[in-house]
């Protein structure tokens, strides 16, 4: 076995998740976010041809955590960022042939459009009107957001809670 | 004279600058012989503004159109949603842009916060926010501003306090608002279970403004330039003898002007309909100036309207 196999083998031992061949590992999902992150993904409403697996509750050094693996296709970072909003300290791991060819912590994008519905139930946003709903990133520890329509913030579990 | 004023529509007083307040001032000021019916002129003739009132609200309307008329302009609209099509089910979104086919410009009032913001994203003639929800009134602010800005020769410079509901108030967080662009000092008068959000007094302290809080009118009065008030709602306290205790303490009677060392120019302001914040013997003393008020939303609407149709 050359030195590189051996390499692979003990951190596949390492990682209790069995290891993708391609693909795209989320790590560090704050406990219990996963579900979302698949939601913000789109990967719940999407028809895929893919395999898609999760795992909730692992163990980790700063404590439990969840991991999403999305097997076979590498997603977009501007798709990626938008799990920030549930799990900012989330990280991206692109895989190629089980290796990590690239690693990056997700990034608050400006605007977030689409993708949460707002908190204010009278919003002009929350009524059937031709719009998505849409926000703008105005605080990032925590993450607020402001409504772009009746500008209420939302923020913490506020977010999670309106994930469309 | 040009006037500085680049607004496509006006939605929320915060997207305005001093400069673009002092314009409109400017112009209602100019407004006010037309508006009292002294002075002709035909500045919106051929002109048409469509009113369209999701919720009842006769003054902000008749004022509205009272503007328009008086600047030679036209008017169309409904002043209740069961005579428009949104019953039928129309989106507000088809609604705007049908009506922005038909009129120069639109005035917008609707139960829904972030109305008036979609209106303008969907309109291609101007849109004046009459109201959306617990939303903004910015009119409502632009005229506050002007009557305080009349009586006292300039809106710095003033010690005002504002008093009633601080917490659901819509026309007081605007007010606040609008005021902090300026030099002033403010005092909030309410009850514990009605101050002013700490969103809004983080926004003074950030920006500087002196402010403070109290629970009584009485406490502060002889201080004030200028008192604001609102109304209280009874639907706001869990029992009726909740609300008469709060109440009581949030009214203003002639009586009390005379025996507190009341400043001798002290304005009492009110957006009205007032319920029984101020007695009718106040309205007859030289500190009533909430008809006033209510008669400065003739100019400032003129003001808007002939700003905005002729960009």
């Amino acid at each position: 076995m050359s030195e590189n196999e051996e390499k692979k083998v003990e951190k596949r031992k390492k990682i209790k998740i069995t290891p993708i061949k391609h693909g795209t590992v989320i790590d560090h999902i704050r406990k219990g976010q996963a579900m979302k992150v698949l939601k913000i993904l789109g990967l719940i409403e999407r028809d895929i041809d893919f395999i898609v697996s999760i795992a909730m509750n692992v163990d980790s050094s700063e404590g439990k955590k969840d991991i999403v693996k999305v097997e076979d296709m590498e997603l977009k970072n501007e798709e990626l960022d938008k799990i920030s909003l549930v799990s900012p300290e989330a990280t991206v791991n692109i895989i190629r042939d089980y290796e990590v060819v690239d690693k990056h912590r997700v990034k608050l994008p400006d605007v977030v459009k689409g993708i949460l519905r707002c908190r204010n139930q009278n919003c002009i946003s929350n009524q059937d009107e031709p719009v998505k709903p849409e926000f703008e990133v105005v605080g990032k520890q925590p993450v607020t957001l402001k409504c772009n329509y009746c500008e209420r913030e939302m923020k913490g579990e506020e977010i999670s809670e309106n994930v469309i | 004279m040009t006037y500085e004023f680049e607004k496509d529509h006006v939605v929320t007083i915060k997207d305005f600058s001093v400069e673009e307040v002092k314009s409109v001032f400017d112009i209602a000021e100019k407004m006010i012989p037309t508006a009292e019916g002294e002075e002709k002129i035909s500045d919106l003739e051929g002109k048409l503004l469509a009113t369209l009132f999701y919720e009842p609200s006769t003054r902000t309307r008749l004022s509205f159109e009272g503007a328009m008329k008086r600047m030679g302009g036209r008017c169309i609209g409904f002043a209740k949603p069961g005579t428009s099509s949104a019953k039928k089910g129309e989106t507000l979104a088809d609604t705007i842009r049908v009506a922005a086919g038909y009129a120069d410009i639109i005035v917008l009032r609707h139960p829904h916060e972030g109305a008036a913001q979609l209106a303008a994203n969907f309109s291609d003639v101007p849109v004046i926010n009459a109201g959306d929800g617990a939303g903004h009134h910015p009119t409502q602010t632009l005229l506050d501003l002007f009557t305080i800005n009349e009586e006292k020769g300039s809106v710095s410079d003033n010690h005002i306090g504002i008093a009633g509901d601080l917490k659901y108030g819509r026309t007081v967080h605007s007010l606040t608002n609008a005021l902090s662009m300026f030099d002033t000092e403010l005092t909030f008068i309410s009850p514990p279970s009605l101050k002013m959000p700490d969103e809004i007094l983080r926004e003074l302290e950030k920006k500087g403004i002196p402010h403070k809080e109290v629970e009584g009118i009485e406490e502060v009065i002889e201080e004030l330039d200028v008192l604001y008030m609102t109304r209280i709602q009874r639907e706001r306290f869990p029992s009726d003898k909740d609300y008469e205790k709060v109440a009581e303490s949030y009214h203003i009677e002639k009586e009390m002007l005379d025996r507190k060392d009341t400043k001798e120019d002290l304005d009492i302001m009110h957006p009205l309909p007032r319920v029984d914040e101020i007695t009718a013997d106040v309205d007859s003393t030289p500190f009533a100036k909430y008809f006033r008020q209510a008669a400065n939303g003739i100019p400032i609407r003129m003001a808007l309207l002939k700003l905005l149709i002729e960009g």
